[in-house]
């Protein structure tokens, strides 16, 4: 199981970056892949590579602001968690911290690998937004 | 017109896999001849011993510490210096055909320029004005059929049944296959029924053929041939096995044969080799790691070695065809032509395979040839004074008559050894650093006056005070550690303190590893 963690500041309150955060069907507005469907707790994410996973939703807690998934059917992940938090800091910005646990180890660095560009295109975003 | 250049890499060479190095197995004329015409670089170093950080170097001139792609899996940022940019705008045309991979392979977001020009079959990308890396035609290969290369899609669209006769080189965990394969189990060996012509060093050189080809007669041309072998897996063409029969290989010197010898040498060394070597320790995803290397045999690093030297023999060809088509062109006069790889390959040293955080020879000891445009009447010469990678980019400019560039942290490289004094070339570091998933080892070595000097840095399994010191003539094979011995402790200070004082310093904030490779 391999162990992996990003985490990024944007100047912006919680409750705004968590809109977008812990709304599941918009993961396409802010990480790279190419869209998403949601139903119910199931998740399907369409990568640039023509890839397809397929995900269980966890956890998604508005008061908390955390969201949780699972790749689930998939030949090369056993086992895996990703947890995305939108974290407080005063009352004008946040962390966003995207961790994931996973097997195979090596699955764990190109998901977060793809969270680090996610959470670049999160400070993107709200600093467009903030410019406004 | 100006001098035009060719500048042909490998991947995962050792120093003496070439004959004009001492190499007695594989036939490698045409690699030969360009040094007996040119300057053959005795002592010349990589600056990392792993692909990514050593492949930026050469593009950027730069030190790891200074361009930042301190393991594989960072990937070199967009806007980096780079030496074909500097010639792009010179007015040079400019090419890179074979691997490049300075962007991480294992890209399923296809986030990567590298990959995305593959998968949508692009051979160049233009952004904020500028050409991706500087090149106006960039076509991709790597170790086999798969992946976002040009090579993989090529072989799928036209020969699909061949993609499955390569090895396949991660298993289902993502992990570098530790499967055994030929004739004695060897980790990464394996029987590859694809015809030749199919194979990917074949395809590499008719794809720069067909790019000279596509010149106009009067251009000045900069073009880097990047051969994905002999680098794991050992896979060359069956039809080629004849050439080297691994059953004739006397095991290389390198090699104790007596496991307590091997043993004993590999306990005077820093706790990475023989935790490794135990299977305890595998701190580094360019091996395999269900693969323990002391259950190696002779007959794997024979084998090992006989599909090594087939490899380095269908590379040569290939340097052969590309070169005689520059004749044809009437470019042979004006064409400048450097060869070297980005960092060699254990092959049964110290009973160890493939590579890792070991500066030794094996890996840091690499073939470097400089064959000047005979047309700038330079001599031939061997150059004994310690160089590295860090000197191409210079280098390169140079031979375009532009100034070193103010991104390049090295001066180019000498034509004689009058040269290497007056141009400053007295010491070539290397720097190791690899962070898996918190086992952490960093090392930095210096070469200087015959002699390399290592410093382990704080780890996982490093306290800090640990290190290596090697006297290169009196033992070659670095087989004797003197980094303990009190006789050498002046000498050892000395050669930490010169490394310190021209190590250039990182940035404060590590870049992040995107993949694993």
């Amino acid at each position: 199981m391999g162990t992996v963690r990003r985490h990024a500041f944007i100047d912006s309150p919680a409750d705004e970056v968590w809109a977008l955060v812990g709304d599941p069907a918009r993961l396409h507005d802010w990480f790279p892949i190419v869209s998403c469907e949601v139903v119910g707790k199931k998740r399907w994410i369409n990568l640039a590579s023509g890839l397809r996973f397929e995900e269980d939703i966890i956890t998604l807690d508005h008061d908390l602001r955390r969201f949780q998934y699972s790749i689930v059917n998939n030949l090369i992940v056993k086992s895996h968690l990703g947890t995305v938090d939108v974290i407080p800091d005063g009352p004008n910005r946040c962390m966003v911290m995207y961790g994931t646990d996973i097997d195979p180890e090596p699955m764990g660095l190109i998901i977060i690998g793809a969270a680090g560009a996610g959470l670049e295109k999160l400070q993107e975003i709200f600093a467009a937004n903030g410019a406004k | 017109m100006g001098r035009k250049i060719l500048f042909i890499t490998t991947d995962q060479q050792r120093f003496d896999a070439l004959g004009c190095n001492g190499g007695l197995i594989a036939r490698t004329p045409n690699i030969d001849a360009l040094a007996a015409t040119g300057i053959n670089y005795n002592r010349a170093h990589p600056q990392s011993v792993v692909c990514m950080p050593s492949r930026s170097t050469m593009i950027t001139g730069q030190h790891v510490a200074t361009h930042g792609v301190w393991m594989n899996g960072v990937p070199l940022p967009n806007d980096a210096p780079s030496v074909a940019t500097t010639l792009h705008d010179a007015g040079y045309k400019t090419a890179l055909i074979g691997k490049a991979h300075f962007e991480p392979f294992l890209d399923p977001f296809l986030r990567f320029v590298e990959n995305q020009l593959a998968n949508t079959g692009a051979h160049s990308l233009i952004e904020d004005g500028h050409l991706h890396r500087g090149f106006d035609h960039m076509e991709s290969a790597s170790h086999g059929g798969m992946g976002s290369f040009h090579y993989a899609q090529w072989l799928m669209k036209n020969h699909p049944e061949a993609v499955p006769m390569y090895y396949r080189v991660l298993d289902m965990s993502l992990q570098v296959s530790a499967e055994g394969g030929g004739d004695t189990g060897a980790p990464q060996a394996h029987v590859n029924n694809i015809p030749r012509e199919w194979y990917h060093t074949d395809w590499v050189a008719d794809r720069t053929i067909a790019w000279l080809d596509s010149l106009d007669a009067d251009a000045d041309w900069f073009c880097w041939v990047s051969f994905p072998d002999p680098h794991h897996p050992w896979d060359p063409p069956a039809s080629e096995t004849h050439r080297v029969n691994w059953r004739d290989l006397d095991l290389p010197a390198g090699y104790p044969q007596n496991r307590a010898e091997r043993e004993a040498i590999l306990d005077n060394k820093p706790a990475q080799w023989r935790k490794w070597y135990d299977g305890e320790f595998v701190s580094n995803y360019e091996a395999p790691l269900k693969w323990v290397p002391n259950t190696l045999t002779d007959d794997q690093v024979r084998e090992v070695n006989a599909l090594t030297h087939i490899e380095n023999e269908l590379i040569d060809e290939a340097v052969g065809r590309m070169m005689k088509r520059i004749d044809e062109r009437g470019w042979g006069a004006d064409t400048d032509v450097l060869f070297s790889t980005d960092h060699g390959e254990l092959q049964g040293d110290f009973g160890l395979l493939f590579k890792g955080p070991y500066h030794v020879d094996s890996l840091m000891r690499v073939p470097l040839i400089w064959r000047p445009a005979p047309s700038a009447g330079i001599n031939p010469a061997t150059v004994v004074a310690p160089v590295g990678h860090v000197s191409l980019a210079s280098t390169f400019c140079h031979i375009a008559g532009l100034p070193q560039p103010d991104y390049a942290e090295a001066p180019r490289l000498p034509v004689n050894e009058n040269e290497a004094t007056e141009l400053g070339h007295e010491r070539v570091l290397t720097e190791w650093d690899s962070v898996l998933f918190g086992k952490i080892v960093r090392l930095r070595s210096i070469c200087r006056d015959g002699w390399v000097a290592t410093a382990c840095m704080p780890g996982s399994i490093h306290e800090g005070t640990e290190g290596e010191l090697y006297n290169l003539a009196n033992d070659p094979l670095q087989q004797v550690n003197l980094w303990s011995d009190p006789a050498q402790k002046s000498l050892r200070d000395d050669l930490l303190a010169d490394m310190w004082d021209h190590l250039p310093t990182p940035d404060a904030v590590r870049r992040e590893c995107d993949a694993p490779v």
